[in-house]
């Protein structure tokens, strides 16, 4: 890994991570923002492996494991309540769900 | 170059190119499938890194669970499929503008912090002085200084279950 550097990996975790706050702030459709969650935490997956390489310990292997979990029940509960949401109203269009705006 | 390098900047075009499609694509069943691209490239930079264990469970959990749970959501959703032109916000161009701006700010910060201080542990002595593979290394760890985390992950998974249960279900 002489050839490899921190930074590429933190670089691209970086870019990723903002693709993924694009995609969570310009889309409409409710099933692709959880996918860009989905980019934002593979971001931080890239990060915490590559900093558990850098400092040669196993906790970034863990912490990504732990977060990999965590997406997956993410996942489950946030289908789950898109689902709702288009039994009752229809459509999973993120405008039409205002009603706690203030 | 060195192998290395080259697999790295391979797979990171495939993940850049493959998310920016994600979040542009006006065809949701694109997108889910160019999510599948990004997360398999994903866990190849894993395996650059060593953390091979993290690779198979990337591939396992993402590609095979998440990714079937999304075309699910499309499918009973009953997206449109084929193109849809009203899947991006009108206020884009303020969103990209804003995710730029993360990324400079980001960008700068790490390029200052970390230079280009290279990994020191290189791939192939690790695998062979550890005394067994990073998937060895990563159970033993979770078994002992990680368990209670690891248990109460397990409950935060069958707390998801049967969260997501309720709600999905009609009553």
């Amino acid at each position: 890994m002489d050839d490899l550097f921190l930074n590429q990996f933190l670089l691209l975790g970086a870019m990723l991570f903002c693709i993924g706050v694009y995609g969570v702030l310009a889309r409409r459709n409710a099933v692709l923002v959880l996918m860009s969650i989905e980019l934002i935490l593979n971001a931080v997956n890239i990060n915490l492996i590559a900093f558990g390489a850098f400092w040669g310990s196993i906790a970034g292997s863990v912490f990504a494991l732990f977060v990999i979990a965590i997406a997956a029940a993410e996942v489950g509960v946030g289908l789950a309540i898109v689902l709702l949401i288009y039994r009752n109203r229809r459509s999973v269009a993120l405008d039409d769900v205002a009603e706690m705006k203030g | 170059m060195v192998a290395q390098s080259v697999f790295f900047y391979l797979f990171a075009a495939i993940i850049l190119f493959s998310a920016v499609r994600v979040v542009t694509s006006n065809n949701v069943v694109h997108a889910a499938l160019y999510l599948v691209a990004v997360l398999a490239a994903v866990a190849a930079e894993y395996v650059l890194l060593a953390a091979e264990f993290v690779a198979a469970t990337q591939i396992l959990v993402y590609i095979g669970a998440i990714i079937v749970l999304f075309l699910f959501g499309i499918m009973l959703t009953r997206a449109k499929l084929g193109s849809d032109q009203d899947l991006t916000h009108s206020h884009w161009a303020l969103s990209a503008a804003t995710a730029l701006l993360m990324f400079g700010v980001m960008g700068y910060a790490l390029v200052d912090q970390f230079h280009w201080t290279a990994t020191p542990m290189p791939a192939d002595t690790r695998l062979v002085s550890v005394a067994g593979s990073n998937s060895a290394t990563v159970s033993d760890s979770v078994f002992t200084a990680y368990l209670v985390p690891f248990e109460v992950v397990s409950v935060l998974l069958l707390a998801a279950v049967v969260g997501a249960i309720v709600l999905a279900r009609k009553d």
